[in-house]
């Protein structure tokens, strides 16, 4: 009777293991609107442009479809122009500032916000909404406080200072660079701080009692604890935060309208006002794809460093 | 060093057995401690809404007073009549009719296709996964606004310049691969064992998906569907090259158009950017709930 039951147990275990492989393979049909979508939308355009880098095409034979090969020369152009390099150094600035101010500030509202406190739903609901703003409503906003006459910046700065102090925060390139990267800093915290809240709350209470037990400090167990957890999840984030940073096309381009020199710019607001503005479509298409390899080596650089710490 | 550790625990002790504070606050935290941090929050709040609020005040000013120096938050003689003139702009309502449209199609679009694109990935372990995964994550790398002019000649050959469905296809792709890196986290996280005793009972593929997986994916979905609203809710780049009849804008597009006469319409302007920012807000606190845990619980367990 009994042997009868396992066996029969058996063969029913055994039929869905059967069934669940068959079910498994089906999965991958679902694979395929994303592939699709994929290779029609982003792919074929990559490629396209791409090519398109190799080329000379420009707004008098864009209609033409008869675009004549020039090899690297957009390339070279780029590379022998001195305000490539200028506004390279300019977006490895602007990324690196925005996104260690991101970190900065992003965790440590997480660490206050992740404490029994009253009020604590309300706070996190304030400190969000500046993601929930459009980013370019967020940028004329911002371009609105910093307007050099009536701006709130310019008109607290001048009740406190006098007005010496009245900073030419939309005319003066480096001044429109430090404006674009506290409009930017404001935009980019909240979303560092949900993921941090997120991670923050994934770790078990149970190690900040022991330590407490050994006497560690707030800042060994900050050190000790909580960072080094906090790892996995903040890796994936600092390395989107910094793509998208590095490629952030909002905030720069209506900060620094038509009426800034190029010194303002980061990479990608540059190609943008050469494509658009003077109409060099193969030359901004090398400057895309050069844009596009620093990224990849960066990313794929920064995970690779992370394994192998992990490793360790 | 070891008395004071002791002194802090009967402190403590104190505190739990009077109940008021330790009910409230963290244990270890001092009174000035805990004003110091609330005075903390409460700046960052300041700085967090002082834009936001900046909007509402110049779109209640009356339109003689619309540059000026003052700080009040609510401005003398404040009026509604930019919001009415907004909407009583008569292309505003074909924008708002045209961006819901867009938005939430292509949200239900992406959101289809993006789950059941992750799902497979979470599932399934086929050969070029790892580099299917990796190759959606370059596309964040290439700069979108790159993409513009293959993608218009794309549209073009295709015939979708200017129709809903074309801009669609793009929001959709561009919603894409961070949805599926996403959701693909949070499917990890669940536990195979409860599909799999689903198909002992024979259900098959579509049934567990349906029925079992998704309602417990459903923070996930919650926040892969936020942002692939606000992806389009707020987009203005892409719109404004595959969209070109003035029928056919977004109300970004016609934001930014409204920008041309910034001087004589910045109250308008203003009350506009507040009717397109406040959907946007809206739908963001609803899925506040969801924020943490859909967000971060592939990450923690990969």
């Amino acid at each position: 009777m009994r042997v009868k039951k396992g066996y029969y147990n058996n063969l029913q275990i055994k039929s869905a293991k059967g069934s669940f492989n068959r079910e498994k393979n089906k999965i991958l049909l679902f694979l395929i609107p994303t592939v699709l979508v994929m290779l029609l939308v982003v792919v074929y355009p990559l490629i396209f442009e791409i090519v398109l880098s190799f080329k000379r095409v420009v707004l008098q034979n864009l209609r033409s479809w008869n675009w004549p090969n020039v090899g690297f020369d957009n390339y070279n152009r780029i590379f022998q122009e001195p305000i490539f390099y200028k506004v390279l150094g300019n977006t490895l600035l602007w990324t690196v500032i925005n996104v260690a101010c991101h970190v900065f500030f992003g965790m440590g509202l997480a660490l206050l916000l992740n404490r029994k406190l009253p009020g604590k739903g309300i706070i996190r609901l304030i400190l969000i909404l500046p993601w929930a703003m459009p980013e370019y409503i967020v940028a004329l906003t911002w371009k609105g406080l910093f307007n050099e006459e009536f701006g709130t910046i310019n008109v607290v700065l001048k009740a406190i200072f006098g007005s010496d102090a009245m900073l030419p925060w939309l005319s003066d390139p480096k001044y429109v660079f430090i404006a674009s990267i506290i409009a930017n800093v404001w935009l980019g915290i909240p979303f560092i701080m949900m993921v941090c809240l997120g991670g923050l709350q994934s770790i078990d209470k149970e190690y900040y009692e022991a330590a407490e037990v050994d006497g560690a400090s707030n800042w060994q167990k900050l050190k000790n604890i909580t960072l080094p957890l906090l790892k996995p999840v903040m890796t994936p984030a600092i390395i989107l935060g910094s793509v998208w940073t590095f490629n952030k096309v909002n905030i720069i381009y209506i900060m620094a309208g038509n009426n800034v020199s190029d010194d303002a710019h980061i990479l990608v607001t540059y190609a943008m006002k050469k494509a658009f503005n003077n109409y060099n479509y193969s030359y901004s298409a090398a400057f895309a794809v050069i844009i596009f390899l620093i990224l990849a080596l960066f990313s794929s650089s920064f995970i690779k460093a992370q394994k192998m710490n992990q490793v360790r | 060093m070891k008395s004071s550790v002791i002194n802090k625990r009967s402190k403590n002790y104190y505190y739990r057995n009077l109940d008021i504070k330790s009910s409230y606050f963290d244990r270890g935290d001092s009174k000035i401690k805990i004003i110091i941090i609330y005075a903390i929050l409460i700046l960052a709040c300041f700085i967090a809404l002082y834009p936001i609020i900046n909007i509402v005040t110049i779109s209640l000013r009356p339109s003689d007073k619309l540059l000026s120096t003052s700080l009040k938050i609510i401005p003398d003689n404040a009026t509604f009549d930019n919001f009415i003139n907004a909407i009583k702009k008569p292309a505003f309502l074909t924008w708002v009719k045209n961006s819901l449209i867009i938005s939430l199609l292509s949200t239900a679009f992406a959101l289809t296709i993006s789950v059941m694109g992750a799902y497979a990935f979470s599932r399934h372990n086929f050969r070029g996964k790892k580099m299917g995964l990796n190759l959606l994550l370059l596309t964040q790398m290439f700069p979108a606004p790159m993409i513009m002019l293959p993608l218009y000649i794309l549209m073009t050959k295709l015939r979708l310049t200017d129709t809903y469905m074309g801009i669609i296809i793009v929001y959709i792709a561009n919603a894409i691969p961070f949805n599926v890196w996403l959701m693909k986290g949070y499917f990890d996280s669940i536990d195979m064992s409860l599909e799999e005793s689903a198909y002992v009972d024979g259900a098959n593929l579509v049934t567990a998906f349906y029925k079992i997986i998704l309602p417990v994916a459903k923070p996930g979905i919650a926040i892969a569907a936020l942002f692939a609203f606000m992806g389009s809710w707020s987009e203005y780049i892409m719109a404004r090259v595959i969209l070109a009849t003035e029928d056919m804008y977004t109300l970004p597009m016609g934001l930014v158009s409204m920008q041309g006469d910034f001087t004589t319409q910045w109250g308008v302007y203003s009350a506009t950017a507040l009717i397109t920012a406040i959907p946007a807000m809206l739908v963001f606190i609803c899925c506040s709930k969801y924020l943490v845990s859909g967000m971060t619980a592939g990450s923690i367990k990969g």
